[in-house]
């Protein structure tokens, strides 16, 4: 009996040996590369973070916490706030999640209901294109020709047609430049568009097919099945894909550059040329030599930055993840 | 409830308001196209290739900026492209179900959305104010960690794919596991592997924010990777912004050379996704 095992395991001892010869050595350096990998990207988050402090505590403690309630811009006198660009980040942020998001809804119901199977995929991918151009061609595309178009047949009628109003007439205060608040919003809208919309699609397409069934089968039409069963059954991961929209263009550099108009005044006007932290730190940046206030104080913008986007894309994330799993 | 014929009516009007919508993504899209093509075409001669960045008024091309763009890309993709790899094998494979796989997962899809402008800062202060000055190898780094999310992402989702059958008839035979990760998974999950690099690839050559504070832009020709470097992104930016009408239409001919080349990728990978699923 014994003899018989002994034998068995002798007779396939040496393939296992000899796989096991080259997995002792490989086996622990690769696991190894693996988790040092996984861990290494845990550390460049951290990493980040830390220098960004780092980077603008002087900032901070030079103004304390009040560099965030300070709409002071001032390079000449050295005196730093971040409430302009941060009221500018949330503004253009808040117009192009409000412009996108019906679209969005309209879109997503084309590619999952209306479109003939043909053309979802290329109509899909073309969307999905709008996202793959980079942020300096929308910053161009806009400067050029988005501007003058705005300026020209846009804000004029609005400004006639609100201007006089008592309290939305603020929104509409100001001559029309063409850039501003509401031009970086629209801007921003086209960019996040196509993210929005494909993590509508893929909710929407997950939804039971037996549910939408069971909407027809009692007489519902194509927009009341989308908008009273599939609509709601996705509706966490849809309020998610929202928060990555907003997430994406909290932080959009040079489109908004191009056409915000690099104000650092507060105004409650769309059409009041303004700055974001992202537009203000590209912008400003160059004059801002190693040492001075003023580049700290550009850094702890940046840390403000990443601070509000953190917190939008963990929400995102957990509402879009809190269905799968 | 409204009555049949309303109900009809709504839902004919939703539908039509829909299909235009998307007619109106369509638009958009060819819209900056065409602003690409009419104002960068005419501009798109042999000197955008053959010249280097000249002062305004003298002509002038492109060159150094492609240049530095193609070797910033390489070197990012050289450093981004294993960690990536890596990394979305360490999620699919051994950090499954671990809590430095969630993590490391949550981590990654933070940095595959937080502003890339904040990648560039870190590099800045982590690298450019110590070595005492902007550099080639300062952009190729800030690239290196804007592609690594995009491939680390696409890696985990691909090698989610294969079948764990695959894996476990390779291990049954008495493989280990490097050989069954390259060997079998790998190979499975190829195409996707692949679609994630050419998807990295597209993310890097437009991104122009990180190389504000990192490669800072060089109107020479310069290969020096300790030295500022040009490229095709910071380029534009800097032509565009000029009150020079030739610096502004090379500036055109750069932006339509971009789009071009990162849609043709977006394309590319997705063709090849689809073929050889």
């Amino acid at each position: 009996m014994d003899a018989t095992v002994d034998g068995m395991r002798s007779g396939s001892a040496e393939p296992i040996s000899k796989a096991k010869g080259t997995g002792r050595i490989a086996d622990p350096i690769f696991v190894t590369l693996l988790w040092a990998s996984g861990i290494f990207v845990l550390i460049l988050l951290g990493l980040i973070i830390a220098e960004l402090f780092k980077g603008g505590l002087p900032a901070l403690q030079h103004f304390g916490l009040d560099f965030i309630w300070s709409s002071a811009w001032n390079p000449v006198t050295e005196n730093f706030g971040a409430l302009v660009m941060i009221y500018g980040t949330l503004f253009s942020a808040i117009i192009a999640v409000i412009v996108a998001l019906p679209l969005s809804f309209g879109i997503a119901f084309f590619l999952t209901e209306i479109a003939p199977q043909p053309l979802k995929r290329p109509v899909g991918v073309a969307v999905q294109l709008l996202a793959a151009v980079p942020s300096i061609i929308y910053g161009m595309w806009g400067f050029f020709v988005v501007v003058p178009l705005i300026a020209a047949y846009v804000q004029p009628p609005l400004i006639d047609l609100f201007g006089d109003l008592p309290v939305i007439g603020a929104l509409f205060a100001g001559p029309p430049l063409g850039s501003g608040m509401l031009t970086a919003g629209l801007i921003l809208a086209v960019m996040i568009l196509p993210f929005i919309t494909a993590m509508f699609v893929e909710t929407l397409e997950s939804v039971p097919p037996m549910l939408k069934e069971s909407a027809y089968g009692i007489g519902a039409t194509t927009y009341e099945v989308y908008k009273n069963v599939s609509v709601p059954y996705g509706k966490t991961a849809m309020v998610g894909a929202i928060m990555l929209g907003l997430g994406r263009a909290l932080g959009e550099t040079m489109a908004v550059t191009f056409v915000i108009g690099n104000a650092t005044r507060l105004s409650a006007s769309l059409f009041a040329p303004g700055a974001t932290i992202a537009s203000t730190i590209a912008n400003e940046f160059p004059e801002a030599p190693i040492g001075s206030l003023k580049l700290t104080s550009l850094l702890q913008l940046g840390f403000i930055l990443f601070v509000i986007s953190f917190i939008v894309l963990a929400l995102s994330r957990a509402l879009v993840r809190s269905r799968l799993d | 409830m409204a009555s049949l014929a309303a109900r009809r009516a709504t839902d004919r009007a939703v539908k039509a308001i829909s299909t235009g919508f998307a007619v109106f993504a369509l638009f958009l899209l060819g819209w900056i196209l065409w602003t690409l093509l009419s104002r960068g075409l005419p501009a798109l001669g042999l000197n955008v290739f053959t010249q280097v960045t000249k002062p305004p008024g003298q002509g002038g091309g492109l060159l150094n900026a492609i240049v530095g763009s193609l070797i910033q890309i390489g070197i990012a993709m050289a450093i981004g492209g294993p960690i990536g790899i890596f990394c979305g094998t360490f999620l699919a494979e051994n950090g499954k179900g671990t809590k430095v796989g969630a993590a490391a997962r949550f981590v990654n899809d933070i940095l595959l959305s937080a502003p890339s402008i904040l990648v560039g800062l870190f590099i800045y202060t982590l690298l450019v104010v110590p070595l005492g000055g902007f550099s080639g190898w300062a952009g190729s780094i800030a690239l290196a960690i804007l592609v690594i999310p995009v491939i680390v992402r696409t890696t985990e989702d691909m090698l989610n794919l294969v079948p764990v059958g695959l894996r476990e008839a390779a291990f049954a035979l008495g493989a280990p596991q490097w050989k069954v990760v390259m060997f079998i998974t790998w190979r499975a999950a190829r195409a996707g592997i692949v679609t994630g690099v050419l998807l990295a690839i597209a993310r890097a050559a437009g991104e122009t924010a990180p190389l504000l504070f990192t490669s800072l832009g060089n109107n020479a020709m310069s290969t020096d990777l300790s030295k500022p470097m040009a490229s095709l992104p910071i380029a534009i930016y800097q032509f565009a912004g000029s009150p020079f009408d030739d610096w502004v239409s090379l500036a055109w001919a750069g932006a339509l050379l971009i789009t071009v080349g990162v849609l043709v990728l977006n394309v590319a990978s997705r063709l090849f996704l689809a073929r050889s699923h």
